[in-house]
């Protein structure tokens, strides 16, 4: 057969043929298929790559996170350089710091203010656990305690790679969201989180009816404690 | 001095001999003291404020370093440094003690302004209560806060045991979290009885301010309280200032800290010695390496440690690249809150990399270097750091220095915002305690690598740059003048770096510090960094106060800002350099 000479194919089946026609030029649906197909990865694509954080510094980790946003590493590659001053504008958190009690009401106040989709990502030892600095009396063990934290980035402070390294694990999150499931889409108001109150202690406002049992039920609340042993009492037992 | 001069033994000069002056003071007060050592001069409560009166306009000891406080079994021992500006040497230690039930001291504002927030930090921590205090609230716990923290009966709620190492946490088999191990499952402990449903928080009030007279002719308009922070883009971070406004004018700054209070104090007298300094690596977390040289420093003071020539010298190269870097930085940041937004930070912070780089050669860590151990250094210097810092000290550096003050320091806008702006003159900038650059950008030429030589400084052929105007100007000046400085000391410290041991002894995880205490400072990028140290021969201090000099510069905030617009406020801020770890600890 030489060049330019159409390929005469020959239809066995009518009703295959238009099938297959159709299949080819008309799109068919379910409203199931349009949500994963486009609006999903739609929306996704727009926001993995449009992730705004607010500037929102608390402590060591803020100066790596200034590092990452420097010339050096480069958050821009992500869509990520628009520190927002107002949490109004962000649509990512990042807890760069130790979340103190004092802090605390601001911190949850701040996450209260975000507008959905919003997230959170606990840098530093500090901001997911406490780190190093756990025992202290006005120090917060752990930031998930009162707001819901989608990545934790390990390390005391993280080295800006590993706060990259993060921030496309939120990524991979964003892109496995689905509208039907996301909980900005559900019907009602999003529920805000209580402020914390500044007491004699920082008193989780969720948690203010079982204080109060407790703190008048002292049989009770010594019950709920794990004793372990001190050095002095293991030193005492061996001899 | 020669260059290469034998180390200088530091002896107080006469002038500040706690035994002369203790004299002095009993032949102009004969009912006074209580005692004089060399450990401190204890005076009478009735009679402090007339003494330290007399210190400061008879005797020139000008300038309070440090208040702090120390709970003993049986009383309240509060302690006061002070030294002159002019003549320098080691501080005079003044003590008064007060006893362990409602514990009362009298103020020392009205003498020295400095003592202001540190006075107050005191009542906060420990509860000493002073008497002719003009605002005596809580500074880093919130009102209403349950307990002195700082006292040696109050235990938080994660209490394990006194005194670190901890016994084991797996006497049950497995691992007791915290969480676990505290009746409330979490951080928290409220007294018995407490009803935390009903409980209202206190309402936040403001400290009453006045405005000196401008004219008699203005407008009588109301006084507005605008609260910046503590989320803020330009706070430096969790700080909240509650400004009171007339107009746009500044009637009066009130900081409010404790947003960033990590218990470095009450987790320093639990840790040994050696623990602590990876938490100094915290406080100012720009400049870890100078925070770890002015603890060691006070350490090896109390354990009479020589430290080898080699180790002094790289202790002395990391502390002045921490000091370039700082001050480069801080450069960026203060056009930051001018508002032109991170282009010049981004220059600043492109020169910092490459010093974090050689300090994570050297230690491991970018920022939290945790180098340096009493006796030396942690590791020696790893293989092309000497040649890579030498090119960053002679050939870039002072080019970037250059590039800066030819694009920075001319600038119209920048001229126009900070020239005359915030000023304070010399004898306030002493009055208020204020340390570094705040202090020499008002034209007091203190500064404790000169005043009172530590390491090896003394050989080093270096000036003090002095500001005269007082203003933000000057501040942002005395940082570029202070790096050209540190590169001269690199130079010389970079050439005559000898070979050879880099630590005394052994590397001992437990040292045994002598009973004594001590108040080893240096000077931090901030200003005096001061640590007070209480040993009772233990492997744990028994009072371990940090003297930070961020917080106590921002005693004078309120007295700089007064009368400038509001706009400027942040700038005065930006120029007092506040990093939060450091002021709230």
């Amino acid at each position: 057969m030489s060049e330019g000479m159409q390929q005469i194919q020959i239809v066995q089946n009518e009703d295959e043929w238009l099938e297959d026609q159709v299949r080819r030029s008309v799109f068919v649906a379910s409203w199931d298929k349009v949500i994963d197909k486009i609006i999903d990865p739609l929306y996704n694509w727009g926001r993995r790559n449009s992730v705004w954080p607010i500037g929102f510094g608390l402590a060591c980790c803020a100066i790596e996170m200034i590092c990452t946003s420097a010339s050096r590493f480069d958050i821009s590659r992500f869509g990520m350089e628009l520190f927002r001053a107002s949490p109004r504008q962000a649509d990512l958190m990042i807890v760069s710091g130790t979340v103190t009690k004092k802090m605390l009401p601001a911190v949850v106040r701040l996450y209260n203010q975000m507008a959905e989709p919003k997230y959170v990502l606990a840098m530093g030892a500090c901001a997911s656990a406490g780190g190093p600095f756990k025992e202290g009396y006005n120090v917060v063990s752990g930031l998930d305690k009162f707001i819901p934290i989608d990545v934790y980035v390990p390390g005391c402070p993280p080295t800006p790679q590993a706060l990259l390294n993060g921030l496309m694990t939120l990524q991979k999150k964003i892109d496995k969201q689905t509208i039907r499931e996301a909980a900005w889409y559900k019907k009602g108001q999003a529920e805000a989180i209580p402020d914390p109150v500044l007491g004699p202690d920082l008193i989780d406002a969720r948690r203010a009816e079982e204080i109060t049992m407790l703190a008048h039920a002292p049989d009770q609340l010594a019950t709920r404690a794990i004793k372990i042993q001190t050095k002095a009492e293991t030193k005492h037992e061996k001899k | 001095m020669a260059v290469n001069a034998p180390p200088a033994e530091t002896k107080p000069l006469s002038a500040n001999d706690p035994q002369t002056i203790a004299e002095q003071i009993k032949t102009k007060f004969p009912d006074a003291l209580e005692s004089a050592s060399a450990q401190g001069i204890v005076i009478k409560r009735d009679h402090l404020l007339e003494v330290a009166r007399h210190l400061r306009e008879s005797l020139t000891f000008d300038y309070l370093n440090n208040v702090t406080s120390v709970d003993f079994p049986d009383r309240f021992e509060v302690v006061y440094h002070v030294s002159s500006i002019d003549r320098g040497g080691a501080p005079l230690t003044l003590k008064v003690n007060a006893a362990r039930e409602n514990p009362v001291v009298p103020s020392l504002v009205p003498v020295y302004r400095g003592a202001d927030f540190q006075e107050r930090e005191v009542y906060d921590m420990m509860g000493i209560r002073f008497d002719g205090h003009p605002y005596l609230r809580r500074i880093l716990m919130w009102d209403g806060f349950e307990g002195y923290p700082l006292r040696k009966d109050y235990h938080e709620p994660y209490f394990e045991d006194e005194k670190k190492p901890f016994g084991t946490r797996w006497d049950q088999g497995h691992h007791v979290i915290a969480e676990d191990r505290n009746p409330w499952h979490d951080n928290v402990q409220y007294p018995a009885n407490f009803d935390a449903v009903a409980f209202k928080a206190q309402i936040d009030t403001v400290r009453e301010q006045t405005l000196p007279d401008v004219s008699p002719t203005r407008l009588k308009t109301e006084k507005m309280i605008l609260n910046i922070g503590p989320q803020h883009p330009s706070t430096h971070g969790v700080l909240r200032l509650k400004t009171t406004l007339d107009g746009e004018t500044i009637v009066g700054v009130e900081p409010v800290l404790g947003y960033l209070h990590r218990n470095h104090e009450k987790i320093g007298e639990r840790n040994t010695y050696l623990g602590n300094i990876p938490f100094t690596d915290r406080l100012d977390y720009f400049t870890s390496m100078n925070n770890n040289h002015a603890y060691v420093i006070g350490v090896e003071k109390l354990m009479g440690l020589r430290v080898p020539e080699r180790a002094e010298y790289i202790r002395v190269i990391m502390a002045e690249l921490t000091r370039v870097i700082s001050h480069m930085a801080l450069m960026g940041f203060m056009y930051n809150d001018l508002g032109a937004f991170y282009t010049p930070l981004i220059y600043a912070l492109e020169e910092r990399e490459l010093v974090l780089d050689m300090f994570e050669a050297a230690s491991g860590s970018r920022m939290m270097c945790n180098y340096m151990r009493f006796g030396g250094v942690a590791r020696d210097l790893p293989d092309g750091f000497l040649d890579k810092a030498k090119h960053l000290v002679e050939e870039r550096f002072p080019r970037v220095l250059d590039e800066l003050e030819t694009y920075l320091t001319g600038n119209e806008i920048f001229l126009a915002r900070t020239k005359g702006v915030g000023v304070i003159s010399r004898e306030d900038a002493i009055n208020y305690s204020t340390a570094g650059p705040v202090l020499r950008g008002s034209g007091a030429k203190y500064d404790v690598r000169r005043a009172e030589p530590y390491s090896i400084y003394d050989r080093f052929d270096f000036d003090i740059p002095v500001g005269t105007a007082g203003d933000v100007r000057d501040r942002f000046l005395m940082r570029l003048w202070e790096a050209r400085q540190s590169l001269r000391i690199l130079k010389q410290a970079l050439k005559d770096i000898p070979a050879g041991e880099i630590m005394t002894g052994k590397k001992n995880y437990q040292i045994r510090v002598p009973k004594g205490e001590v108040y080893g400072r240096g000077e931090n990028p901030k200003g005096e960094l001061g640590f007070y140290i209480v040993s009772d021969g233990t492997p744990n201090p028994y009072r371990y106060h940090i003297r930070a000099p961020s917080f106590i510069n921002l005693t004078a905030l309120d007295r700089m800002s007064k009368g400038y617009k509001v706009a400027d406020l942040i700038i005065i801020l930006g120029s007092h350099d506040v990093v939060m770890g450091e002021v709230d600890r």
